[in-house]
């Protein structure tokens, strides 16, 4: 398990973590997710020992590690843009922990074809990372990690570098690994997307600070506040409130405190449909019904309808 | 037709004009000024004896030893200096990032006399020649390695870092093997430069045959004596050697950066 | 921790030792009697000549090299042509080349019985001239050489189809993208031009008053045992060394930040 209490850590002038606290659960998958800037890296960096930390305490498995050094730490570290050794075979860079700690041949040999089998990179060992597609260097870069067994694997925005097909395929890859291997994992995204599908925990950073700590579920349902709640997902604003596409609802006629609009666009995303409708103060709002739902209100550019949110929240300042 | 408001310029052939100029005038100058002597001292090369001879080969020997030696600690000095200049901080760095050029900037024969003025004890002695080399050949690892510490992606050492590396181990094993070929290259060029340095040689060496000669001395000797084919023999055998260190050199690079293809 | 100060300290250290204090201490020998004794050594008439000599070759001898240097690197870089490698490393060959082979080499084409002999081009300024130029001669090119392939060829493209021609285009796209490299180039070759000892040693006769450069006249000082006209002509030199070192101080960052 990781604890970081009261994290500060500035460069020059900017503050990137204004005393952060976070705990992560042994074995469980916690992303770290947030706009640039947030701090999220810098907080990875100070985890892993790559970064040193003005004021506060880092404690891996109870141990108080704030003054060891990232060869100590027994982190597993991946990187956005891989930190290849590009001078060595994929066999190499993955047998490079295990050489630095001078483990035998033939348990070098052993672990390292295991591994490479795990990642789906077995008859690749040959070659150089110039040679590989960006999702391979990365598969690389995990399997090197993973290869000194550490307690705490740390991933920063490990896709973050590859395309949209990759990063999904990938994604749901790490999910799966990390099932089988239980292995305490953090992960670095600026993707709420990738957030919300991948992690048991995920913890919302905005300048330097934590917004909100919880399960996926409880962050879309239940948002601290304006920032978290526009971050996990689209959102409407009308006066105070803020409503979810999915709650608003549409009416042909006007009843009770319902409000008119007028449907400027309807956008089909194969099962469902975004309707961008506009309000006479110049307003815009956008709904999001299912095919149904469109073809029985008959829906049309240009119509008249009504609005009427299922479910709002406010957030008290 | 009327139309149309914007003319284009009516096509002309220059296109293979300005090549051919170029292509053509730089041959020429190249050829005069490079080539034809190159070309005379080759075909008026004559006189075994200019070669062989105790003094020739003692000479010749002489400079190839304290050149490879120079290249040597070239290459641990001017590498020790590039990452100084590169990774480290520290009041009139930027100084002395000037002052490495110097070599490259002063006149050798004022490099020599600085150097015996200084240095007096060992003048007249192989330490002389040593001392020498290794003031004019100092610029030449240095600012190969540089530019490559610069490019060098540090993430590399991180990730050697969180998988275990001490700093010595990510020197030997990361950093190393991605500036062996600058380091290759400045070697090339700084052993070259130092078979061939006469300036700051001769004042400080006392060029005493068989002792202090090098080379460049040696071949001044036979002009002055008027044998101009021997020493033409000499320098064509001196060229062969050295062409031979660089082309291996140059493998030895080809072969360290096979990754980069 | 401490290693980063051992290995500064060693750097350091080794670059005083063998640069800084020797150039230091000639300084100080120099004008150790004061600045007039030293302006006497090399106020004399065999010196004002010996640096009127040297300025004049290199006046001939730099625009020379940095015309063909720029032609030279349009035609490696751009124009394709069978040959070209041999042409680079043809071009690179001085770097490689003892000065004293240089000399030998020109003596030898020039000399009485060389292919060109007897035009009076030994023993004389051309003959200093050519020596300097045959030297000098990789500077430019190797300065501009990887401008030109760095800022690859699309923007002269695109000045092609907007109907400029290969001068315009010359002038418009390429040269303000490689002034500072050449400039750059045109220093070095400058400082090895000044410097130039053992090619004209051969080729010049060393006639005091005709064909004597500046670091020639060091060498006669010396050996004549006038310490200080040998030591303050060498400060001159290195003066202008320094000023050398401003200079390409000044234009690398400029360089590198194309």
């Amino acid at each position: 398990m990781i604890e970081a209490r009261g994290i500060v850590k500035r460069f020059g002038d900017f503050t990137a973590l204004d005393s952060v606290s976070v705990e992560v659960e042994a074995g469980s998958l916690t992303a770290l997710l947030g706009p640039s800037g947030s701090g999220k890296s810098t907080l990875l960096r100070v985890i892993a020992g790559l970064e040193r930390p003005d004021a506060g305490q880092v404690c891996l498995e109870r141990r108080d590690v704030t003054a060891l050094a990232p060869q100590q730490r027994g982190v597993g570290f991946v990187f956005q843009h891989y930190a290849a050794f590009k001078h060595m075979t994929v066999w190499e860079n993955v047998a490079f922990g295990l050489k630095i700690r001078r483990r035998p041949r033939a348990e070098v040999k052993h672990r390292v074809g295991e591994l490479l089998e795990l990642v789906q990179l077995a008859r690749l060992g040959d070659r150089y990372p110039a040679q590989l597609s960006g999702g391979q260097r990365q598969r690389m870069g995990l399997a090197r990690a993973l290869a000194v067994d550490p307690k705490v694997l740390l991933l920063d925005e490990p896709f973050g570098a590859l395309d949209a097909r990759v990063r999904k395929e990938l994604r749901a890859w790490l999910r799966r690994l990390h099932d089988e291997t239980h292995t305490t994992t953090v992960i670095v995204t600026h993707d709420q997307e990738e957030a919300m599908e991948v992690a048991d925990r995920v913890v919302v950073m905005n300048g330097g600070r934590i917004e909100q700590t919880a399960p996926p579920r409880e962050l879309y349902d239940h948002p601290a506040n304006e920032f978290v709640m526009s971050f996990v997902g689209p959102v409407n604003r009308l006066g105070d409130a803020f409503i979810r596409p999915h709650d608003i609802e549409l009416l042909v006629e006007p009843n009770g405190a319902t409000q008119e609009a007028m449907v400027q666009r309807l956008v089909h995303l194969g099962f469902e449909v975004r309707v961008e409708l506009v309000r006479d103060d110049g307003e815009v709002l956008s709904a999001q019904l299912t095919r149904e739902q469109v073809e029985a209100l008959e829906l049309q550019r240009g119509q008249i309808v009504y609005v009427r949110p299922m479910r709002q929240t406010v957030f008290a300042d | 037709m009327a139309a149309n408001a914007q003319a284009l310029p009516a096509p002309r052939a220059r296109r293979s004009a300005a090549p051919g100029l170029a292509i053509g005038l730089s041959t020429l100058y190249l050829s005069v000024i490079v080539l034809l002597p190159l070309a005379a001292l080759a075909s008026r090369a004559h006189g075994w004896d200019a070669i062989t001879s105790a003094q020739a080969t003692s000479a010749l020997r002489l400079t190839l030893l304290v050149s490879l030696t120079v290249a040597l600690i070239n290459a641990v000095a001017g590498t020790a200096i590039a990452w100084t200049l590169v990774r480290d901080r520290f009041l009139g760095q930027g100084f002395v990032n000037a002052l490495v050029d110097l070599p490259f900037a002063l006149p050798t024969i004022v490099a020599g006399l600085t150097l015996l003025t200084l240095y007096r004890d060992v003048a007249f002695t192989r330490w002389a020649i040593l001392l020498a080399l290794l003031f004019v050949t100092l610029p030449f690892v240095v600012r190969t390695v540089q530019p490559v510490l610069l490019e060098l992606d540090t993430e590399m050492e991180d990730a050697a870092a969180s998988l275990g590396a001490s700093r010595l181990a990510t020197f030997r094993r990361v950093i190393l093997p991605n500036i062996f070929p600058a380091i290759l290259s400045g070697v090339a060029l700084a052993f070259a430069r130092a078979v061939g340095e006469f300036g700051s040689v001769v004042l400080i060496s006392g060029n005493l045959p068989f002792k202090t000669e090098v080379a460049s001395v040696y071949v001044f000797g036979r002009i002055e004596s008027g044998d101009t084919g021997g020493a033409a023999a000499a320098s064509v055998v001196i060229l062969a050697i050295s062409c031979g260190v660089l082309l291996t050199i140059g493998g030895v690079r080809r072969w360290a950066t096979r990754h980069d293809r | 921790m401490i290693g980063r100060y051992v290995l500064r300290f060693a750097a350091l250290g080794y670059i005083a030792a063998l640069l800084a204090t020797p150039v230091g201490y000639v300084f100080g020998k120099t004008f150790g009697h004061g600045f007039w004794p030293a302006w006497h050594g090399v106020a004399t008439p065999d010196a004002v000549h010996a640096l009127k000599l040297t300025l004049i070759i290199a006046a001939i001898a730099v625009p020379a090299n940095t015309i063909f240097g720029v032609l030279a690197a349009l035609a490696i870089v751009r124009h394709r042509f069978p040959g070209a490698g041999i042409f680079n490393a043809v071009v690179d060959l001085p770097l490689a080349l003892s000065p004293v082979v240089v000399g030998l080499a020109l003596l030898l084409l020039y000399g009485r019985g060389g292919w060109l002999g007897g035009h009076h081009v030994l023993f004389a300024l051309p003959g200093m001239v050519l020596a300097t130029m045959l030297v000098c001669l990789p500077f430019v090119v190797r300065e501009v050489v990887p401008v030109l392939r760095e800022i690859g060829t699309e923007q002269e493209q695109a000045a092609a189809t907007l109907g400029a021609s290969a001068l315009q285009t010359f002038v418009r796209v390429t040269w303000p993208a490689i002034r500072w490299a050449t400039a750059f180039g045109v220093v070095l070759g400058t400082a090895r031009a000044l410097g130039e000892f053992g090619a004209v040693s051969v080729v010049s006769g060393r006639l005091a008053e005709q064909t004597e450069t500046l670091t020639l006249y060091v060498q006669d000082r010396y050996q004549a045992f006038d310490e200080t006209g040998a030591y303050a002509s060498a400060v001159v030199l290195a003066l202008i060394a320094v000023t050398t070192l401003l200079l390409m101080t000044a234009l690398k960052p400029k360089e590198e930040t194309r």
